[in-house]
C-alpha cells in the first residue's frame, strides 16, 4: 500500500480539484482529507459518515473565579498572554501548557479536556474517505492531521487498498509535516504565478526535508507560459518530475458549482484527460512498474 | 489594525492587503503568512534589516540532573523524554511554555535558542513591509507570526495579510485588529470556508466584511450568504484575465489599473467607518 499527499504551498492552486479527480480514477484507494481547518473535498465526494470520533486537542486553564486571590502569579509566567486583567483565561491564546496551574498559590486553577474537533470515517460512490473538522480556531491541526492518517491507514489496511490519497493544506507548518510524513511520494500542485513559484521551491524543500520524493504538477499552466517554462527548467535543474501540466478551464468551477468533480462533470475535457495521464504517469508507472 | 484573512487560501488575500496599502497613506503592512509569505512578489521591496526568530526549548544539564521524570510528565506537548540513562529533547514539538524549567526540583534545566525563522523588514518608499519566514522543517508558525506583530508602528495604518485556514496561525494574526476583510471567491469551497472563518471572527468579536474576488465565476451563494448573514460585501473583484495575468507577474493590478486605486481607496474607507475609527 502506497501513500500520496497532495500538496502546494499556495492555497487555491487546485489540490482538491486534483485529488478528488484521482479518488474517482483509483480504483482501489482509500482518500484522506487532512486540510481539516478547511475542508473541502466532501463539497465534491458527498461521503456518508458511518463513524464519528470526538477530538480532544490541547487542554484549556480554568481559574476558580470566586477563589482567585488575584496575586498576578499566572499573569507573570504565562507566556502566551492568556491571563486576562480580570484574571480570566482568553481561550483563543491559551494553548494548555498548565504553567498557570502550577506557579498558582492559592492552586485555584486547572486543566481541562476540551473537544477540537471531529474525525469522520465516511463511505463515498468510489470507496473509504477518512476526514476531519477542527473546530473552528482550534489549536493542534497537527494532531488532528495524525488522527484522520491513522483512520485511513486502517482502512487501507482492512480493505488491502492500493493507495492512500492524501489531500493536504496549505502552507509548510505542522499540519503540512503531519501530512507528508512518511508518505511515498508529494505531490506539488503549483501555477504559473511568482507566488506560485516562491511557494512551490519552499513546499520542494519540504519535501526534501522529509525524505519525501516529489513530483510536480503545474495548473492552469497556460495563464502564464513564461512562468510555466521556469517551473519547467528549475524542477529538470533539481532533476524533480514534472508529472503533469493541466490547462485552464472553467469547467472546473462549473463541476465544483455542480458539487461534482470533472471527471464526473466534463470527462472528456482536456483537464480531465490531463488529470487521468498525471495519475497514470504517477500513481500506475510509478509504483506498479 | 485591520486584518485581511481568508478561510480557503487563494483567493486573493495579498492581492487585496497590497493593492489596498498602495492606494492609501502611512501604511504598514505585515505579512503573516510566514509558512509561504508572498506581499514582497508584489512590493518588490528594499529590505533594510534582517534578524533571526529564536524560540526557547529547554536544555538538561546532565550532571544535575536525576532523571526523576518531572518535566517529562509536566509537558502537555510531549517535548521531553526521560529515560534512567539519558535525556531526550524534541525541539520541534515544544511550545516554549517554559513549564519544565519550573518544575524541575534540581534547578537543571535552562532555555537554549532554537531557530524557527527569518524576520524581514523592508521598504517601498513610504510604506513598510514586515514579514517572517518560517524556517523549512519547523512546525510552529505561531512564535514568528508574533514577532512580526512586535513591529507593529501605531502611528500608522496597519494591515495584517494572515494565512489560509481557520486554526492558531489565523488566530494570532487576527487577534487585536479593529477589523477583519475576509477575501473569498464565489464558489463552494469559497462559501464554504468563508462560513467557517465568520465563525471564527464572530467568536473573537471582530467586526467583518466580505471582498468577492473573482465575482463573475461560480453562483451567487456567496451573496445570497451575506445578505442573509447581514455581512457587509464591501468590494467585487471581477473575474478579468489581466488582473491574472498582472498577478502572476508580480505587478499589484491597480498600479496598472488606476481606477482601482479609487476603489481601493473606498474600501478603506468604508472599513474605517465601520470598524468606528
Amino acid at each position: 500500500m502506497k501513500q500520496i499527499t497532495v500538496l502546494s504551498g499556495k492555497g487555491g492552486t487546485g489540490k482538491t480539484t486534483i485529488t478528488a479527480s484521482f479518488a474517482v480514477l483509483g480504483k482501489n484507494a482509500v482518500v484522506a482529507d487532512c486540510d481539516v481547518d478547511a475542508p473541502d473535498l466532501h463539497l465534491l465526494l458527498h461521503p456518508r459518515i458511518v463513524n464519528t470520533q470526538e477530538f480532544k486537542g490541547s487542554k484549556l486553564a480554568v481559574i476558580d473565579e470566586s477563589k482567585c486571590v488575584k496575586c498576578g502569579l499566572c499573569r507573570e509566567k504565562c507566556r502566551f498572554d492568556a491571563i486576562t486583567e480580570s484574571f480570566t483565561v482568553d481561550s483563543f491564546s491559551c494553548e494548555g501548557c498548565g504553567v498557570c496551574k502550577i506557579v498558582c498559590p492559592a492552586d485555584v486553577i486547572t486543566l481541562t479536556e476540551r473537544i477540537s474537533g471531529y474525525a469522520y470515517i465516511s463511505k463515498t460512490k468510489y470507496g473509504f474517505m477518512a476526514h476531519a473538522m477542527l473546530s473552528p480556531g482550534e489549536a493542534n491541526s497537527g494532531k488532528l492531521v495524525t488522527l484522520v492518517r491513522q483512520s485511513a491507514q486502517l482502512l487501507a489496511e482492512k480493505e488491502n487498498s492500493d493507495f492512500i490519497i492524501i489531500d493536504g493544506p496549505p502552507g509548510i507548518g505542522c499540519p503540512v509535516i503531519a501530512s507528508v510524513t512518511g508518505v511515498d511520494a508529494g505531490l506539488v500542485v503549483t501555477e504559473p504565478t511568482m507566488s506560485g513559484i516562491h511557494d512551490l521551491k519552499r513546499t520542494l524543500q519540504l519535501l526534501k526535508h522529509f525524505n519525501v520524493p516529489p513530483f510536480v504538477c503545474v495548473n492552469m499552466y497556460d495563464i502564464n507560459v513564461d512562468n510555466t517554462k521556469k517551473i519547467e527548467s528549475f524542477c529538470k535543474e533539481n532533476g524533480i518530475a514534472i508529472a503533469g501540466k493541466i490547462p485552464f478551464n472553467p469547467k472546473v468551477t462549473e463541476a465544483m458549482v455542480d458539487g461534482k468533480t470533472i471527471m464526473e462533470y466534463s470527462p472528456k475535457s482536456a483537464v480531465a484527460k490531463e488529470i487521468e495521464n498525471l495519475y497514470i504517469s504517477m500513481l500506475e508507472k510509478q509504483f506498479f512498474k | 489594525m485591520i486584518s485581511i484573512a481568508s478561510g480557503k487560501g487563494g483567493t486573493g488575500k495579498t492581492s487585496v492587503a497590497v493593492n489596498m496599502a498602495l492606494s492609501i497613506r502611512n501604511v504598514q503592512i505585515l505579512d503573516c503568512d510566514v509558512e509561504e509569505p508572498n506581499a514582497h512578489l508584489l512590493l518588490h521591496p528594499k529590505i533594510s534589516r534582517i534578524g533571526p526568530v529564536y524560540m526557547h526549548v529547554p536544555f538538561v544539564n546532565e550532571k544535575l540532573c536525576d532523571h526523576c521524570g518531572k518535566c517529562s510528565s509536566f509537558c502537555q506537548y510531549n517535548a521531553i523524554f526521560v529515560s534512567p540513562e539519558k535525556v531526550l529533547i524534541f525541539p520541534e514539538l515544544c511550545h516554549s511554555c517554559g513549564g519544565c524549567t519550573l518544575v524541575c526540583p534540581k534547578k537543571a534545566i535552562t532555555e537554549d535558542k532554537h531557530k524557527i525563522g527569518t524576520l524581514k523588514l523592508a521598504f517601498v518608499g513610504d510604506l513598510e513591509l514586515v514579514y517572517g519566514e518560517l524556517e523549512v522543517g519547523e512546525p510552529m508558525a505561531v512564535p514568528v507570526i508574533r514577532e512580526v506583530k512586535r513591529q507593529i508602528d501605531k502611528n500608522r495604518n496597519v494591515i495584517l495579510d494572515s494565512p489560509p485556514g481557520t486554526s492558531c496561525p489565523v488566530i494570532e494574526t487576527v487577534k487585536g485588529s479593529d477589523f477583519c476583510i475576509l477575501v473569498t471567491e464565489p464558489t463552494p469551497f469559497g462559501l464554504h470556508d468563508l462560513k467557517i472563518a465568520v465563525q471564527v471572527l464572530e467568536d473573537m468579536k471582530i467586526p467583518l466584511g466580505v471582498v468577492v474576488n473573482r465575482a463573475g465565476i461560480g453562483d451567487k451563494k456567496v451573496h445570497k450568504y451575506c445578505k442573509e448573514m447581514d455581512i457587509p460585501i464591501l468590494l467585487k473583484i471581477p473575474y478579468q484575465r489581466r488582473i491574472a495575468e498582472l498577478y502572476s507577474k508580480g505587478v499589484p493590478f491597480s498600479l496598472e489599473m488606476q481606477e482601482w486605486k479609487g476603489k481601493f481607496q473606498m474600501l478603506f474607507d468604508e472599513v474605517r467607518r465601520l470598524a468606528g475609527k
